[in-house]
């Protein structure tokens, strides 16, 4: 029988923590900073990704992924010589999928072009809003218009091009989303991330809903109906969701972020990096040190940046099969693992028409797709 | 023990908050009872639940000695009440056991409901009463006025009311001098046989169950054996002693006097407030008056939110009925709650202090069901049931008829808002007795059934009189009405717990506002959910609660996973704090929060 995380794939995941300016939306693990030791940077990461190479050998690498934060701010040299490395490592698919996360505005021709010279072959650009306006509320340092130039560089500098839309905006109103998805999908793209915007505690964003002082975000109601035009419109376009929030032609999905979806292997490298490994037949959750400075200085005197690593017992692994799986429009296999015990509630979610079992896969029905969370709950 | 005619008893009364512990205060320090750095605030309010609220439940005694202006060294006993409704047992014993009351009016405020609940009381009681004009050092204090209303309301000379600042102690003198001279001493034969009135008991972890005694005839010492005459118990007593206000022994109580005695008694159960308590051998051939017991008339239910900790409650249910003999308790079963108990109380301050200690003292998270009274329901073959629970209620083609208990609710209230009061009052079923007026002050009394009141009549007397008005009542009993039991579906399933009585003309209208509420109390589930209020098989009010649309979270990378794991635990965690009924949750809250009304 294949291993689980032999089925999907073997991703590694480099997380860059540093932005030009800290969005007040978001809670990643982003900080700005005026100086960064780029040469110190590049050290810590190349030991850290022998150290994890070594751990892993005999797999073949699927994916990279350079996540932030903004890791278009990194020298490109850097990204080249972690791709190299991590080719040292591991042998690649012939199918290599090296994505990275930009910010419109830290484009540069020049820059793009030294990325893809270093073996990038992906970006994925968060580009947000297609107005002005909504760019400024939402802390971009970027206009729509450079917005639209960076696209067009992204495409024709590497094979794939990303964009990342936040909908359900202050006061943005139903027709308005649907006017501005429209124009999005017109640009001509076979990958979009439309996320909802979500108020995270702790956030700029957060402190402001707390007080009351974050007006006109859409009702749960509003909220629904910009998601069901956001499917219409995508599948109407050749885009369907392949992910709650992720929409591609068909063969053009992130074959990184399936392989999360799909509890498949990765290691994880970079300030609060998470990882999922098997070693030794069994499965490990790792995570690193988040705040930049501590992670430098473990990986500089300890060799390692990893602040914990802890097995996951087969309840966990189940559990978070289905929590990413069903995230998925392919559903879960249900035969990977024994899920006997769910098929009362999986019973009573198909009566009320929200999922879909048929032989071994479950899926979540397109009503049920919005109500994941509460599905979840149910099965976990 | 010191000679009768040195000797006053007396409780201080009043309206809830005039300042009956901060009056007893002053005159505990200015009579150097307490030493200085020992006192505090409202000394004799000592449990948590007084301190925390700032209200007096319990009776409290103390012992006072005062060298008075006349040169003679007099014994002062002072009971401080509460001014509480719900506790208005409390201090109708307490006035058995003197024989004056200093009556404290607010001078800011004015006479009060549970001034005049009290007044009549201590009138009742043949006290000689010295009124007392308190708070005389804030500027709204208008001691004139008051004084008039005193004596047009209550019929009382006001005229040398001793005006007062417990704050300031300013006339805390002239109130020490009026208790020696206008209170008269008590009486009795200290060579008759012992004759002592039990006022009260209550248990003390160490000590046992103490009881607090009045001498009236003869005496009392340690290791006398003594009679309680109501069963005939005997027990031999090893402590005796007065409340400075904390214990201290002494050799002797006799007549007029006021202790404490402990005789190794094991349950507050085995006293019987307003007992006669004589000596074993040639005792008194006739017991003293007893009291009225005090009566449970509000119910509710009683459920530990994590049933695992129905034996917890059990525990703390038994522990706190030691010390409260008007609070009862029988086991209960609900299908909707599991276990649990239904308990009965003096009314809904008192319910709530008992709820509050459990949930407290004993960590035990509860749901409360909603209040509800005793209703006499007369069967068809002639039989009749109490019924505590409407969930007991039996099948209506069995019954002949119900009756309620009523109330006689006194109010009064400022002019400009006894149009909302009467028209609250007639909503509820009311019926007006009378209507006076003193100055700008209405005074309006009403035949109310009591069901109507126990819930959120008095929160809502409160909302529309903006806190102006004062409200007292007294069971005066039950009577006929066309009473049905209205029960709650939610997704076509009955709520037991969610059943009430109510008059048949009254129920559309709850049943409207019962499933309006639960539409906001309940969180929108993945499907839709009717909720339904009906009357045997009959609907009377129905709504329906929309689905869920979207919950799901946008954003999920690699290391959500471990982030969602712990969001869903929360989740769950937020479900315990839900009742499952099908496939329905209810918050705990909406059990007592649906039954608000808001108009
Ligand atoms: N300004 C002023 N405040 C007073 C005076 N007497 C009492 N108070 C305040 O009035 C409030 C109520 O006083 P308490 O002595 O607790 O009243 P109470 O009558 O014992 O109240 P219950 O036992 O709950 O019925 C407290 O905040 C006191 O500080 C006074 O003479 N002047
Ligand atoms: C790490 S960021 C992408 C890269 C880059 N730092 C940027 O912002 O352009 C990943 C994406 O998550 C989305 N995102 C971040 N915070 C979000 C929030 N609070 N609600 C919804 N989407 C959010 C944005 O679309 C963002 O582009
Ligand atoms: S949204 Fe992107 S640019 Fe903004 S703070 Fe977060 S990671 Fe940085
Ligand atoms: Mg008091």
């Amino acid at each position: 029988m294949t291993e689980n995380w032999q089925r999907g794939g073997f991703g590694l995941y480099v997380h860059w923590p540093f932005c030009e300016a800290k969005c007040p939306y978001c809670d990643f693990n982003s900080y700005v900073s005026q100086s960064i030791d780029h040469d110190r940077w590049k050290a810590a990461y190349l030991s850290e990704l022998n150290r994890v190479g070594s751990e892993t050998p005999d797999r073949v690498l699927t994916s990279i992924f350079f996540g932030g934060g903004t890791p278009s701010l990194m020298e490109p040299s850097v990204v080249e010589e972690i791709i190299k490395t991590a080719g040292k490592l591991w042998p690649f698919t012939n199918d290599i999928e090296i994505t990275i996360e930009a910010n419109p505005s830290s484009v540069e021709a020049e820059r793009f072009k030294g990325f893809q010279a270093g073996g990038v072959n992906r970006v994925s650009l968060g580009v947000q809003a297609l107005n002005d306006t909504d760019l400024k509320a939402l802390g971009r340092l970027h206009s729509v218009k450079e917005a639209r130039e960076a696209i067009e560089i992204a495409q024709n500098t590497f094979e794939r091009a990303s964009f990342d839309l936040i909908y359900a905006r202050q006061n943005q109103t139903l027709s308005q989303w649907e006017s501005e998805l429209s124009e999005a999908v017109a640009i001509g793209t076979d990958h979009l991330s439309l996320y909802q915007l979500t108020i995270e505690q702790g956030t700029a964003f957060g402190d402001r809903h707390k007080r009351g002082m974050l007006r006109g975000l859409p009702s749960e109601d509003l909220g629904a109906d910009m998601y069901f035009a956001t499917q219409d419109i995508c599948e109407a376009a050749g885009l369907p969701a392949y992910e709650t929030s992720n929409h591609a032609r068909t063969g053009e999905e992130s074959r990184h972020n399936q392989i999360y979806w799909r509890s498949g292997d990765y290691v994880g490298i970079g300030p609060g990096a998470h990882g999922r490994v098997t070693l030794n037949q069994m499965r490990l959750s790792t995570e690193s040190f988040l705040a930049p400075g501590e992670w430098l200085k473990s990986v500089e005197d300890l060799n390692s940046g990893e602040s914990e690593r802890d097995p996951l017992d087969l309840g966990d692994q189940k559990d978070e099969f289905l929590l990413m799986g069903l995230r998925m429009s392919e559903g879960v296999d249900l035969s990977v693992f024994d899920f006997s015990d769910k098929y009362n509630e999986i019973n009573n979610l198909s009566e009320l028409g929200l999922v879909d079992k048929k032989d071994d896969t479950l899926r979540v029905t397109p009503q049920g797709r919005p109500l994941l969370n509460s599905i979840l709950a149910r099965l976990v | 023990m010191t000679d009768l005619s040195h000797i006053r008893n007396f409780s201080i009364v009043a309206h809830i908050d005039h300042g009956k512990s901060t009056l007893a205060d002053r005159l505990i320090q200015d009579t150097n009872t307490v030493a200085d750095r020992d006192m505090k605030a409202q000394l004799l309010d000592s449990m948590d639940i007084e301190r925390e609220r700032g209200i007096t439940i319990k009776a409290n005694t103390v012992r006072i000695e005062y060298k008075a202006d006349d040169g003679e060294d007099y014994v002062l006993n002072l009971i401080d009440t509460p001014g509480h409704v719900d506790f208005a047992y409390e201090v109708s014993r307490s006035m058995r056991a003197v024989e004056g009351s200093l009556l404290v009016v607010d001078s800011t405020q004015g006479v009060e409901a549970q001034t005049l609940a009290n007044v009549y009381q201590a009138i009742d009681a043949d006290h000689e009463i010295v009124p007392v004009l308190n708070k005389i050092d804030l500027p709204a204090s208008e001691c004139d006025r008051v004084a008039e209303q005193i004596e047009d309301v209550i019929g009382i000379d006001a005229t040398d009311a001793i005006q007062v600042s417990a704050k300031t102690g300013v006339g805390i003198h002239e109130t020490l001098e009026a208790i020696v001279t206008k209170l008269p001493a008590p009486e009795g034969n200290r060579d008759a046989p012992l004759k002592a009135m039990l006022v009260d008991s209550w248990y003390d972890p160490y000590l046992g169950v103490v009881v607090l005694v009045r001498v009236i005839d003869g005496e009392m010492r340690v290791k006398d054996r003594v009679k309680f005459m109501s069963n005939g118990t005997i027990h031999q007593i090893d402590r005796l002693g007065v409340f400075r206000p904390d214990m201290e022994n002494i050799d002797v109580l006799g007549p007029g006097e006021i202790g404490f005695i402990t005789a190794s008694i094991k349950q507050v159960r085995d006293t019987r407030v307003g007992d006669t308590i004589t000596s074993e051998k040639k005792g008194a051939e006739e017991a003293l008056d007893g009291f009225k017991p005090s009566q449970p008339v509000v119910f509710c239910g009683l459920f530990p939110v994590d049933s695992a900790q129905f034996e917890d409650l059990r525990d703390a249910i038994d522990k706190l009925a030691l010390n409260d003999a008007s609070f009862s308790f029988e086991m209960e079963t609900s299908a909707a709650l599991g276990f649990g108990f239904r308990c009965g109380f003096l009314g809904l301050l008192h319910l709530e202090v008992i709820r509050d200690r459990i949930e407290r003292e004993y960590d035990i998270e509860l749901i409360t069901t909603a209040p509800s009274v005793i209703y006499h329901v007369y069967m068809r073959d002639g039989t009749k049931i109490d019924l505590h629970n409407p969930a007991d209620m039996p099948d209506v083609t069995h019954v002949d008829h119900i009756e309620e208990p009523r109330i006689k609710a006194t109010i009064l209230v400022p002019d400009d808002y006894l149009g909302d009061v009467l028209k609250l009052c007639q909503e509820r079923r009311g019926v007006q007795l009378d209507l006076t007026y003193a100055g700008s002050r209405a005074m309006t009394v009403y035949d109310l059934p009591l069901n109507e009141v126990v819930f959120d009549f008095y929160d809502r007397l409160k909302s529309v009189t903006k806190g102006y008005a004062s409200f007292d009542y007294q069971l005066t009993g039950y009577q006929t009405d066309n009473l049905v039991k209205m029960s709650v579906l939610v997704n076509e399933e009955p709520v037991d717990a969610l059943s009430m009585m109510v008059h048949r003309d009254r129920a559309e209208m709850r049943g409207r506002a019962m499933v309006e509420k639960l539409k906001d109390l309940i969180p929108r589930h993945m499907f839709k959910i009717p909720i339904q209020a009906a009357i045997g098989g009959k609907v009377i009010a129905r709504e329906t609660l929309s689905a869920l649309r979207k919950d799901v979270t946008a954003k999920c990378y690699g290391g959500d996973a471990t982030r969602k794991r712990k969001l869903l635990d929360k989740q769950k965690a937020g479900k315990k704090k839900m009742r499952q009924f099908g496939k329905v949750d209810i918050p705990q809250e909406a059990f007592i929060s649906a039954l608000k009304m808001d108009s």
